[in-house]
């Protein structure tokens, strides 16, 4: 039997990018514990149209934790408390009567506010124009076992390609460092024959391109992997700082 | 090439990294020599003699306060830029993942802490030693009761930790640099790229482990001196003078 639940709201509100931001209060009665923690949010902006107020911007899309695109730094986390899990993946079965539950946006330099909790995530894909492909012309499809690969590295390869990108590694930051982010994508090509050939540019290309973003420098805290809602490891960004400096020392 | 040491990010912290490490080989050196006092005062003089005001001591000196320098003024530049990379708004309720070191977030302040105390220990030991010799070499007044000590190491131990205040204050330093390198050694190896999903706990747990030995080390030649000096038991060097 559905359980319902009331709760207290603090959201960011900001007009705009270049608009002072504060916090709003919002109180909702009989939350059902079965809707998500985004149909919760869905269901506060109705109310706001129904007043005739401005609802709340945030971003989603696919609500089944695979695009990427649902973002919230929600009690102090990004995605919520519950690990390996996004925003529209987390329920309000997991808070309790009475919360106060605060809702921030995104805060790093690079990742400014545009409207509410949405916020440009434009930097991650500027990074990914910089290297983060193959250039090579692939022809037809060779035979799978044309280019043997080991379970252990494509497994590897694939862990670090379940990177959505929804830029929470850089929202944990103390820093506001992007090397998760960074570090998985160099990973996923460099560990497989087809990106190897471009490895040492492509890491160069990425790091330059985070630095020049503003993203800040790693100090290996762990918080960007401990918030991960795909769990991807730390031990990508070693891998990252390899590329990079065998790359420089090449130079 | 080099430009990528103040330019990139990785960079940047790879002289962290190796300025670190060269700072956690000279601490395992430090703690070594300083067992030697327990033992014996004539064998830690002896070492005292020979890393005084001796050209390749000095030169070994310089290399240090290097070494020393640059992880600090890289350590401030860094927090700087890191600051400003979180954004001019800041998180209004902040709670860290329970996987995160509590050091990990605090090397800055640990650094703070133990710069005050390099600040106090130079005095109490370099001050008294190197220092005079070169003010003697130089062609500087110095007393002659101050010239007759720079090698004396043991006197300046047993001298410093007859006070309580000096112990704790060396105690709450040395703790501050357990939980310094129990983060700093790992990360050090972490950015060089040394480090993989295998050896990651392999990695941290050798970290702690060095660092435990490192600052016990200290804290048991500390001790030993303070309760030798303080309740007079006079034990000390436990192979004679």
């Amino acid at each position: 039997m559905a359980k319902s639940i009331n709760i207290t709201l603090k959201v960011w509100r900001q007009k705009d990018a270049k608009s002072k931001g504060h916090f709003e209060t919002y109180h909702l009665e009989n939350i059902s514990t079965d809707s998500s923690f985004l149909e919760m949010l869905d269901i506060l902006n109705e109310k706001l149209v129904d007043e005739h107020k401005e609802p709340i911007a945030f971003d989603h899309d696919c609500r089944e934790g695979i695009c990427g695109m649902c973002s919230l730094y929600i009690n102090g986390h990004p995605h919520g408390y519950e690990s390996e899990v996004t925003t529209c993946q987390l329920h309000m079965r997991k808070f309790k009567d009475g919360d106060v539950i605060t809702v921030e946006p995104w805060r790093s330099r690079a990742f400014p506010v545009i409207r509410d909790l949405m916020v440009d995530r434009g930097a991650y894909d500027k990074i990914m124009q910089a290297g983060g492909y193959i250039s090579v012309n692939t022809g037809g499809t060779p035979d799978a076992n044309a280019i043997p690969i080991s379970k252990e590295i494509a497994d590897e390869a694939m862990d670090a390609a379940t990177c959505i990108g929804c830029g929470a590694c850089a929202a944990a930051c103390k820093n506001g460092s992007a090397m998760l982010f960074v570090s998985a994508k160099v990973s996923q090509l460099a560990l497989l024959p087809q990106g190897k050939l471009e490895a040492a540019r492509r890491a160069k290309a990425m790091v330059a391109k985070m630095d020049e973003l503003g993203f800040g420098n790693c100090t290996n805290t762990g918080a960007c992997a401990a918030e991960c809602p795909k769990s991807i490891s730390l031990s990508n960004i070693a891998r990252l700082n390899r590329e990079f400096l065998c790359a420089k020392l090449k130079d | 090439m080099s430009l990528f040491l103040t330019q990139s990010s990785i960079g940047r912290k790879l002289v962290m990294s190796i300025t670190g490490l060269f700072l956690i080989l000279f601490l395992t050196f430090h703690m070594c020599m300083n067992l030697v006092a327990i033992l014996s005062a004539e064998g830690y003089n002896a070492i005292c003699e020979f890393l005084g005001a001796n050209w390749y001591a000095l030169v070994g000196t310089a290399v240090l306060a290097a070494g020393f320098i640059i992880h600090i003024i890289y350590a401030f530049w860094l927090t700087v830029q890191n600051r400003a990379a979180r954004g001019a708004d800041r998180y209004a309720v902040v709670d860290k993942p329970k996987d995160v070191e509590w050091a990990s977030q605090n090397m800055l302040a640990l650094g703070i802490i133990m710069l005050a105390f390099l600040g106090l220990h130079l005095y109490h030991f370099w001050s008294k030693m190197q220092l005079v010799d070169l003010i003697e070499m130089a062609g500087g007044d110095v007393c002659s009761q101050a010239l007759e000590n720079t090698t004396n190491g043991f006197y300046h131990i047993v001298n410093t930790f007859s006070s309580p205040i000096n112990t704790l204050l060396y105690i709450i330093a040395l703790a501050a640099l357990w939980f310094h390198l129990s983060h700093g050694f790992w990360s050090a190896l972490q950015t060089i790229g040394f480090n993989n999903t295998t050896w990651f706990d392999r990695i941290k747990w050798i970290g702690r482990i060095w660092a435990t030995i490192v600052v016990l080390g200290f804290i048991v030649t500390i001790v030993m001196f303070f309760l030798d000096g303080f309740f007079g038991l006079n034990i000390l060097p436990l192979l004679g003078a």
